[in-house]
């Protein structure tokens, strides 16, 4: 009895195993069930690159163009602010502070990663957004530089616990064989120890960035969610994620619009997981 | 000449000010919601309906709406979670296949939160006909926080000494024994960590239930798994940018509980955490 009830248990055991397996291709299955019946009716040319976004005209236009470049601009926007604060927070962290300040710093970034993205918005829309608006003297705050300084808040988190990592799990013999050929400490750092964890620096870099890609809430609020093709980091614009999560409650099921805004989340998905995956080989090269 | 040691001190300078870039405005964040969202706070806000189209009364709805949602999630992700942790960790053997499973979990975690509303209301509300409900939506939010779950019991399971399981298998125990009275003990305090920041996280996320349960104005409290719930996350996202003319005060006020309840969890976590560091036996 207690022989079949183990067989039992370990037999849940290797399916739960496979559990995120499963999940994974659901997910994907289910995005490809809805997104694909788009392509009976448009082309995925037209798709990609149509320029107009007018889901509900008559007939209705969907092309993703402005939203693509929507959503590019805000994520460069917000890799050059995050990039170069993240990574350098992960060396201070990493290298200089003091035990107990470093301890305090990770507890600080822990903090940052757990505020909701709905509530990072909200302080975006009572501060951020007026103030850009006031410096640059706009008409609206809501721009795609707003979202990308806001974004970039939500990426730095990923960018320097993981980059931290890889800085704290280089050798600790190659730093002391820095420090005995006479290197200054900042030396060792910038010629040895960046170069020795760049592999794990750039995936904390990839991580950050599909952090900024996939996020919705904070972007939807602060970006001014115009479909229009951005001519300017100043313009509104509206990303990938924000559309399907503003219209989708409008789209009725099965009808074309709610298809496309499943091929965009094909699209969303597509990046995230080459992303992910490029970024895990990056991080266990050796296995 | 360049001077190293200058180079070093201007270098060290700018990381301080990279992090201090990051810092100060964290701080800030916290400080502006508690500041204007405490006041705001009395038990008729906790307590109350809301009222003359949610421009005043409480938000009890949405805090009960979020306490199902967060409590569906985690009875659904907690056993598939824990099991999968106990496959990765006891029995997987290192191959391939353990390696396709660790990618699946990495994707899984890196899937946009807004796809994952996509695949609630594909999977759920649509082909299972569940609707827009609190079961839809727990369902959804659960499968979002599976990879932490999974990922910070593998750490706690791994980090039981191999010596424990060595010394009750040559006891006679079995292989099940072993972990269930063993190695799964040993692991509490871990696993608890990663289900309550797994809590936190489900309780903040609001793309997922978008379309899979969140009711834009229902001020009576849900009967059952199949209605629509209020959630505090969606509720701070309408009155901050759906209705018009909302008090500002109503607005800090819910960002202020909803945050605070996120940062208590991810407190007790890291409490949690340390003093299992502290304590540990081995």
């Amino acid at each position: 009895m207690r022989k079949f009830k183990e067989f039992i248990i370990e037999k849940l055991v290797l399916l739960c195993g496979f559990a995120s397996i499963i999940f994974v291709g659901l997910i994907f299955l289910f995005l490809l069930r809805e997104g694909l019946a788009l392509f009976k009716t448009a082309g995925p040319f037209n798709f990609l690159f149509g320029k107009n976004w007018y889901p509900i005209s008559e007939p209705a236009q969907l092309g993703i163009l402005p939203l693509i470049l929507g959503s590019l601009l805000v994520t460069v926007g917000a890799a050059v602010i995050s990039i170069p604060i993240g990574v350098g927070c992960a060396i201070y962290i990493a290298e200089i502070a003091p035990i107990k300040i470093k301890e305090m710093l990770k507890a600080g970034i822990e903090l940052l990663a757990a505020i909701p993205s709905v509530v990072l918005g909200f302080i975006g829309m009572v501060t951020l957004v007026p103030l850009v608006k006031n410096i640059f003297h706009l008409p609206t705050g809501l721009t795609a530089l707003s979202g990308s300084i806001m974004l970039a808040f939500m990426a730095m988190p990923t960018i320097v616990s993981v980059a931290e990592d890889a800085l704290y799990s280089v050798p600790k013999n190659y730093k002391e064989g820095a420090f005995a050929l006479g290197a200054t400490h900042w030396q060792t750092i910038w010629r040895v120890e960046l170069p020795a964890a760049s592999s794990g620096i750039l995936a904390a870099i990839m991580l950050g960035i599909g952090r900024v890609i996939g996020e919705t809430m904070a972007v939807m609020m602060i970006t001014g969610n115009a479909a229009v093709i951005p001519h300017s980091i100043l313009a509104p614009v509206r990303t990938l994620t924000a559309t399907i999560a503003a219209e989708m409650g409008e789209a009725v099921v099965g009808s074309e619009h709610y298809f496309a805004l499943f091929a965009i989340g094909i699209a969303l998905f597509v990046i995230s997981f080459a992303i992910n995956v490029t970024a895990d080989l990056f991080l266990h090269r050796d296995e | 000449m360049k001077n190293p040691h200058r180079t070093q001190r201007i270098a060290f300078f700018f990381l301080l000010l990279t992090t201090l870039l990051i810092v100060i405005p964290v701080g800030l964040i916290v400080v502006i919601i508690i500041q204007k969202g405490l006041p705001a706070i009395n038990w008729q806000f906790l307590s109350a309906m809301p009222r003359q189209g949610m421009r005043a009364g409480g938000i009890l709805p949405a805090i009960v709406g979020t306490f199902y949602l967060v409590s569906g999630a985690v009875t659904f992700a907690l056993p598939i979670g824990l099991l999968a942790a106990i496959y990765l960790s006891e029995y997987s053997k290192g191959n391939k296949l353990t390696r396709l499973i660790k990618l699946a979990i990495v994707n899984l975690a890196g899937v946009p939160s807004v796809v994952y509303g996509l695949f609630g209301l594909a999977l759920f509300v649509v082909f299972f006909k569940f609707g827009a409900s609190i079961l839809s939506g727990s369902l959804t939010l659960g499968i979002m926080i599976l990879p932490i779950i999974i990922t910070t019991s593998r750490e706690a399971l791994e980090s039981v000494p191999q010596s424990f399981r060595e010394v009750s298998l040559s006891l006679g125990a079995s292989k099940w024994q072993t972990i269930r009275h063993i190695v799964l003990p040993n692991a509490v305090p871990g696993i608890l960590t990663g289900t309550i920041l797994g809590l936190g996280r489900a309780a903040g996320e609001t793309a997922p239930i978008l379309f899979t349960v969140a009711a834009f104005y229902l001020p009576r409290l849900p009967h059952s798994i199949f209605d629509q719930v209020m959630a505090l996350p969606y509720h701070l996202y309408i009155i901050s940018t759906q209705v018009p003319n909302v008090d500002e005060k109503v607005r800090y006020g819910t960002a202020f509980v909803l945050l605070a309840l996120v940062l208590m969890m991810n407190l007790v976590a890291i409490i949690i955490r340390y003093k299992f560091r502290k304590n540990k036996k081995w």
